[in-house]
């Protein structure tokens, strides 16, 4: 194999990382919040599924994409509205609540989807204008045409991807933001590290979490959106293919930290793009290198993680406990 | 003092959160322009209505009654095990390596030594997250979330490595010898000379989930050991200052839990399939969480929550053909009203309900 060739290789599978990290990183970013506010949140993969039926289904019935973006925000913050009551105002387990949401989006996604379009759960192809398309960004041609090395990893990687990509990646110098440099921020971590004190301070423990949980509603919205109308052109059943539960995995090895977060969500990207583009890897004709353990390699490192055989991940102290208020 | 009776927690609640769990469900169904009362109908007609389908009914609850059961244990321990779909997968692995090892001359020979490769399988898988939770302080939730992926990774790679079956394209193994085939239920009612159907998938599996339910009963209300995981789970602060060892707790707990999950292999896989496949467990780990919840987590009521979901199982296949709007998904759709409103919104119904009683006694609120 020559350097060109190896070359094109590289950039495509740089590419390929960027596609599937976005989704990875609106679920991972969405727990982020979630979980720094206290809300263990399992149900990110029922909410990016419904958000990906119901943003497919408006952009294919109104031709407006953004309409259907909306419809995926919507739904999915309905999603955020059953878990904050039960886990939040009902004080009910966040787990089992999570588990609840993916339970009733694999069904509500297909019924609906069945009855609606008469195609076995899926929506028709999106036309067109109702789906998002490639923006070149400026100098893209230029620069791909002067400048050796760079240029073409500007045009081929950095340029020429959906706008929600791009909405994504500026999501996480954000979450940084509102996190650590505003005074919503701190709140809504110290809600999920100390309940008790911040509401001895007269700060309602309740309208943070519930900030929180709507915010991964969005988020996830987003995520479901762009599964449906950029990665895909359309809905298929099932189509979260566990993604929710990958960007579970991020969010711990990111040690639920919004940079780390985008390292790690580009790292189990580039493991999925792997995955996909060379399927057995030959090492050196020693040995061989199955597709299915770069599959499992994400769950494989978070649970290395998790147990601090390699760097402690510490989640946020208060998380999974439903706030009592002291009388 | 406990604010209601006995018969009120045991039954009137679950009752109530099964009635709203299913009239959310009929309410979805009525939003896509259907009959919900028709549809309830032809489920319980495609559950009960033939021999042959109630042997499938029998058979799903089977699948059910063992995840529920390990669910249950490991909710007795305060362990949330949502991992009973990896562990029935790698226990799938142990059947499979037990029977295909020998010529198995009868199954009465056969079964003994698959349950015990089965549960073994299941229990180490299961074993590994309890470690990491005892010892590493890993949220079991997260870790048995994770090897559900790994054990999928895993059964890709076995069965399209040493495991698979040189005759076919498919990810499977070979098929066990005639020697392991269990008896179905059709085998053994003839001995009694009830008609029953030749097809249905149900078999001695049943009786085997049903002496499980029966020794789980008798571990955690009648041993020592089933004392002490109450204990723990009821206040673990409190068992540690009894003298009893949260790691050794947490560890036998698990194993005993995913061990009961991996019996599901012994239905699936001995009774059902034959072969080792790659999808056989087919969503009832996650299942299992709903059996519990609603089963109040005793081994009684989760037969009869098994039951009624190995009805809404086989049933939900029948709206096919009379109700062809209405997807078979609208199970999955009952089963996670039922969680929301019997796991998560417990306390929505119980409040009101204790308030009740309190009320109805002359008591103050």
């Amino acid at each position: 194999m020559d350097i060109a060739q190896s070359f094109l290789q590289f950039i495509v599978t740089l590419d390929m990382t960027i596609r599937l990290s976005v989704v990875l990183l609106l679920a991972c970013l969405a727990g982020l919040y979630s979980e720094r506010a206290g809300i263990f949140d399992i149900g990110l993969e029922g909410k990016l599924l419904i958000s990906a039926f119901f943003s497919a289904a408006v952009s294919y019935e109104t031709g407006n994409v953004w309409l259907g973006v909306l419809a995926g925000i919507a739904a999915s913050m309905l999603f955020s509205l059953i878990h904050g009551i039960t886990s939040i105002t009902y004080r009910g387990n966040q787990l089992i609540a999570g588990v609840a949401l993916n339970f009733l989006a694999s069904g509500l996604t297909v019924v609906i989807g069945h009855a609606w379009f008469k195609k076995g759960g899926q929506t028709p192809a999106l036309p067109n204008g109702a789906r998002f398309h490639e923006i070149t960004l400026p100098f893209a041609e230029a620069m791909r045409e002067n400048v050796p090395f760079l240029g073409t990893l500007y045009a081929d990687v950095i340029s020429g991807h959906k706008p929600l990509v791009y909405i994504t990646f500026l999501l996480v110098p954000l979450t940084w933001w509102i996190l650590f440099r505003t005074r919503f921020g701190l709140r809504l971590r110290a809600v999920g590290e100390n309940p008790a004190s911040v509401d001895t301070a007269g700060v309602s423990v309740i309208k943070y979490r519930y900030a929180a949980v709507f915010i991964a509603g969005v988020l996830c919205g987003l995520g479901g959106a762009y599964l449906a109308t950029s990665q895909a052109a359309g809905f298929g059943r099932e189509m979260s293919a566990g993604r929710g539960y990958i960007a579970l995995a991020a969010l711990i090895f990111a040690k639920w930290r919004p940079w780390y977060a985008l390292m790690a969500c580009l790292l189990f990207g580039l493991l999925e793009a792997i995955s996909n583009l060379y399927p057995n890897i030959n090492v050196f004709d020693l040995f061989e290198i199955p597709v299915q353990f770069t599959q499992a390699l994400p769950y494989i490192l978070t649970v290395v993680i998790l147990a601090g055989f390699v760097g402690k991940a510490v989640p946020p102290r208060a998380g999974g406990e439903p706030y009592v208020k002291e009388r | 003092m406990d604010k209601i009776p006995r018969w009120a927690d045991v039954v009137l609640i679950p009752l109530i959160s099964l009635t709203l769990a299913l009239t959310a469900s009929g309410l979805v169904v009525l939003a896509i322009g259907e009959n919900p009362f028709q549809a309830v109908w032809v489920i319980i007609k495609g559950a009960l209505g033939t021999a042959s389908n109630i042997g499938y009914t029998l058979y799903y609850a089977t699948n059910y009654m063992f995840t529920g059961l390990a669910v249950a244990v490991a909710f007795h321990a305060r362990m949330f095990n949502i991992g009973g779909e990896g562990q029935a997968a790698i226990s799938g692995v142990g059947v499979a390596v037990v029977l295909l090892a020998f010529d198995w001359p009868h199954w009465s020979i056969a079964l003994p030594f698959a349950i015990l490769g089965g549960g073994l399988f299941g229990a180490m898988w299961a074993a590994i997250p309890a470690y990491l939770q005892a010892k590493r302080d890993s949220h079991i939730v997260i870790t048995t979330i994770m090897f559900n992926y790994i054990a999928a990774a895993v059964m890709g790679f076995l069965l399209n490595g040493i495991l698979k079956s040189p005759e076919t394209q498919n990810a499977e193994t070979l098929p066990f010898s005639a020697g392991t085939h269990l008896p179905t239920l059709h085998d053994m009612l003839a001995v009694v000379g009830i008609p029953f159907s030749k097809h249905a998938p149900a078999n001695i599996s049943l009786f085997l989930a049903l002496l499980c339910a029966f020794l789980v009963w008798f571990l955690l209300w009648r041993t020592r050991l089933g004392y002490a995981i109450r204990a723990f789970g009821h206040s673990p602060g409190a068992a540690k200052y009894a003298g009893i060892s949260a790691v050794k707790i947490t560890i036998i707990a698990m194993m005993i839990s995913g061990a009961l999950a991996g019996m599901l292999a012994i239905n699936a896989v001995m009774g059902q399939q034959e072969r080792l496949i790659k999808e056989f467990v087919e969503g009832a780990g996650f299942v299992g969480i709903a059996v519990a919840l609603m089963g109040r987590n005793h081994p009684i009521g989760i037969i009869i929550a098994a039951l009624l979901f190995g009805m809404l199982a086989q049933g939900g296949f029948e709206l096919l053909w009379d109700m062809p709007n209405i997807s078979k998904e609208v199970v999955l759709v009952i089963q996670g009203m039922i969680i929301l409103f019997t796991g998560a919104l417990d306390y929505m119904v119980r409040g009101p309900v204790e308030r009740l009683f309190v009320r109805a006694r002359g008591g103050a609120v």
